[in-house]
């Protein structure tokens, strides 16, 4: 019951925070302000929707409390296509100017890399996951440096451009793309909606899930690729910010210590919504738009990090 | 009734199990002893399912594992493995709860409730059913997992050294409880055991294996004999009746 009740305080928090920043300072202008303030909102919500159950799902998956799904290096894919673009076509090339065809081009890139990686990685069999993790290190170290390699070459001016996309905003979002988004988000849900339950048997560890009856390999596929859709989805949305992820769900843990999925993605989705509606609050009203949210929450989210590392080896 | 009939695995070119057919009798404990790499767990992990086999098949009533749903294979065979590490902080009835998990999802009935209430009673559990499990000692987290097989209320029970770091009392508790389920409650018993006067005192039947392959097949009088075992573990063990137990005393051989 207590779960409950905390639950019920953060969602009202969350509330609060969403219209705070949906009111505060508005002076009335309900036509011009608030529906663009609320273009951001949503955005925030499916970000933070969809960083906070891919992270969840993927730490159960992976039974590590200490990674995020940027190490299967979608987000360093990413920046590679935004690089490579810009260096062939040029920032006012309509592939890097039209905010939907990037997207689309985005998202469509990063699934199909996903599912090549786990299609090749699915056929062999056992001990696949760890396996897939190395290599997926491995293909995001190489994007990285491959990317780079172009952002030396690439004019300066254009680099610029890159710069800006290889951090998190929320203060650049296309009204058009949010609606896509949420439908895809919708659609993935409703699908993985059977998959959930099965998360709870899933953390106790791969032999006794299946002596439960859990059709261990294809329920792990299908959360991957789940997992992927998100992280493809808020990533072209608003830039890499997966690593606020590894906060949300820690934070979740520690708060309801349960092992109910339902709880824990639900809080870690509460969660991240406070964190980016009211950060991005703080950053408009408190820091006047003079850093940016992603700073932040990486600035936070380093040192909470380090604090995992430090309490991690004291149990060992 | 399960049937193995002609099972292999390989890792690499190297045969774990090789051409192993064994019947699993019905409402029987029947041990599985060897030698360390003999293959027992390879072939306990193949029967349950956890593990591919490259060749062979395993018949259950007559129907291949393999092509039953997850589901309800698991709620007519259920498997306990050897080492059961966790990720998750429960409590000993939410570990329990879960043996339900086939038949409710998750969202346990009135009904559920009853058999994770009868199952914790049968272990000794109920006293201490809200502990976590990582604050109990190694043979309370091993009834704790016993008791969600039992939850789990399938009629064949495989267990991979359910004995191991545990000691006497509670290896002879663990026996007792087993041999009380077939006997009881009618389940078909599966164990791996490395005493084999355990396997000698409590089983029915014994299957004795060796590199990969089964050497010996029988009643436990059968195969608790100098000659036997001599065989199976290339050492000359006396064997003593004492109480009514034939007891290997391997000791000093």
């Amino acid at each position: 019951m207590r779960n409950s009740i905390k639950m019920m305080i953060l969602a009202l928090v969350a509330a609060g925070c969403c219209v705070l920043y949906l009111f505060h300072d508005l002076n009335g202008s309900f036509d011009y302000a608030l529906p663009r303030r609320a273009i951001k909102v949503i955005a925030m919500v499916i970000t933070g929707f969809t960083i906070a159950y891919a992270t969840v799902v993927f730490q159960t998956i992976t039974h590590n409390r200490i990674l995020t799904p940027s190490i299967m290096g979608l987000d360093a894919l990413y920046m590679l296509i935004q690089t490579l673009i810009i260096f062939f076509l040029g920032s006012d090339h309509m592939v890097s100017a039209n905010k939907q065809i990037n997207f689309l081009i985005s998202v469509a890139a990063m699934m199909v890399f996903a599912m090549l990686l786990y299609k090749f990685l699915f056929k062999r069999g056992d001990q696949q996951i760890y396996f897939l993790l190395l290599v997926g290190i491995i293909i995001g170290t190489f994007f990285t440096s491959f990317s780079t390699f172009f952002q030396v070459l690439i004019d300066p001016n254009e680099f610029q451009i890159v710069q800006d996309r290889m951090f998190a905003s929320f203060n650049n979002i296309n009204a058009d793309l949010v609606w896509l988004a949420l439908v895809i988000v919708v659609g993935v849900i409703i699908y993985a909606w059977r998959l959930v339950k099965y998360l709870d048997v899933l953390s106790l560890g791969r032999e006794t899930a299946i002596n439960l009856g859990v059709p261990y390999d294809s329920v792990v596929k299908q959360m991957l690729i789940v997992t992927a859709i998100f992280i493809s989805i808020s990533t072209a949305l608003v830039g890499p910010i997966t690593f606020f992820g590894l906060i949300v769900a820690n934070l979740s843990y520690q708060f309801f210590k349960t092992y109910k999925h339902k709880v824990l993605i639900s809080g870690a989705v509460v969660m991240s919504v406070i964190a980016l509606v009211g950060g991005q609050w703080v950053v408009e009203r408190v820091f006047s738009f003079s850093t940016t949210l992603s700073v932040i929450i990486n600035f936070i989210g380093g040192v909470y990090f380090i604090y995992l590392l430090l309490k991690e080896r004291k149990k060992a | 009734m399960i049937e193995v009939k002609s099972l292999s695995k390989f890792y690499g070119k190297k045969a774990v199990v090789e051409d192993i057919s064994v019947t699993i009798q019905p409402r029987k404990i029947t041990s599985f002893i060897g030698p360390n790499g003999a293959g027992k767990s390879t072939l306990l992990s193949m029967v349950s399912r956890l593990l591919d086999a490259d060749t062979g098949d395993v018949l259950m009533d007559q129907t291949d594992v393999r092509k039953m749903k997850s589901n309800e294979f698991a709620k007519r065979v259920s498997i306990l493995k050897q080492s059961n590490y966790m990720n998750v902080r429960l409590t000993i009835r939410e570990l329990v709860s879960f043996g339900r998990f086939p038949y409710s999802k998750g969202r346990l009935t009135e009904e559920d409730e009853r058999i994770v209430d009868q199952s914790l009673e049968y272990m000794g559990l109920t006293d201490m059913q809200d502990q976590f499990l990582d604050e109990l000692s190694g043979g309370q987290r091993q009834r704790a997992f016993i008791a969600m097989v039992i939850a789990q209320d399938t009629e064949y029970i495989l267990l991979d050294e359910p004995l191991n770091n545990l000691d006497m009392k509670h290896s002879v508790q663990i026996m007792k409880i087993l041999r009380r389920l077939v006997d009881e409650l009618g389940k078909t018993v599966v164990i791996v055991l490395h005493d084999i006067n355990f396997a000698s005192v409590y089983s029915d039947w014994i299957v004795a294996m060796k590199d990969g392959r089964v050497v010996k097949d029988g009643p436990t009088e059968q195969i608790i004999q100098s000659d036997a075992l001599k065989e199976i573990y290339d050492m000359d063990i006396p064997i003593q009746q004492m109480g009514g137990c034939r007891i290997c005393v391997y000791f000093n051989s």
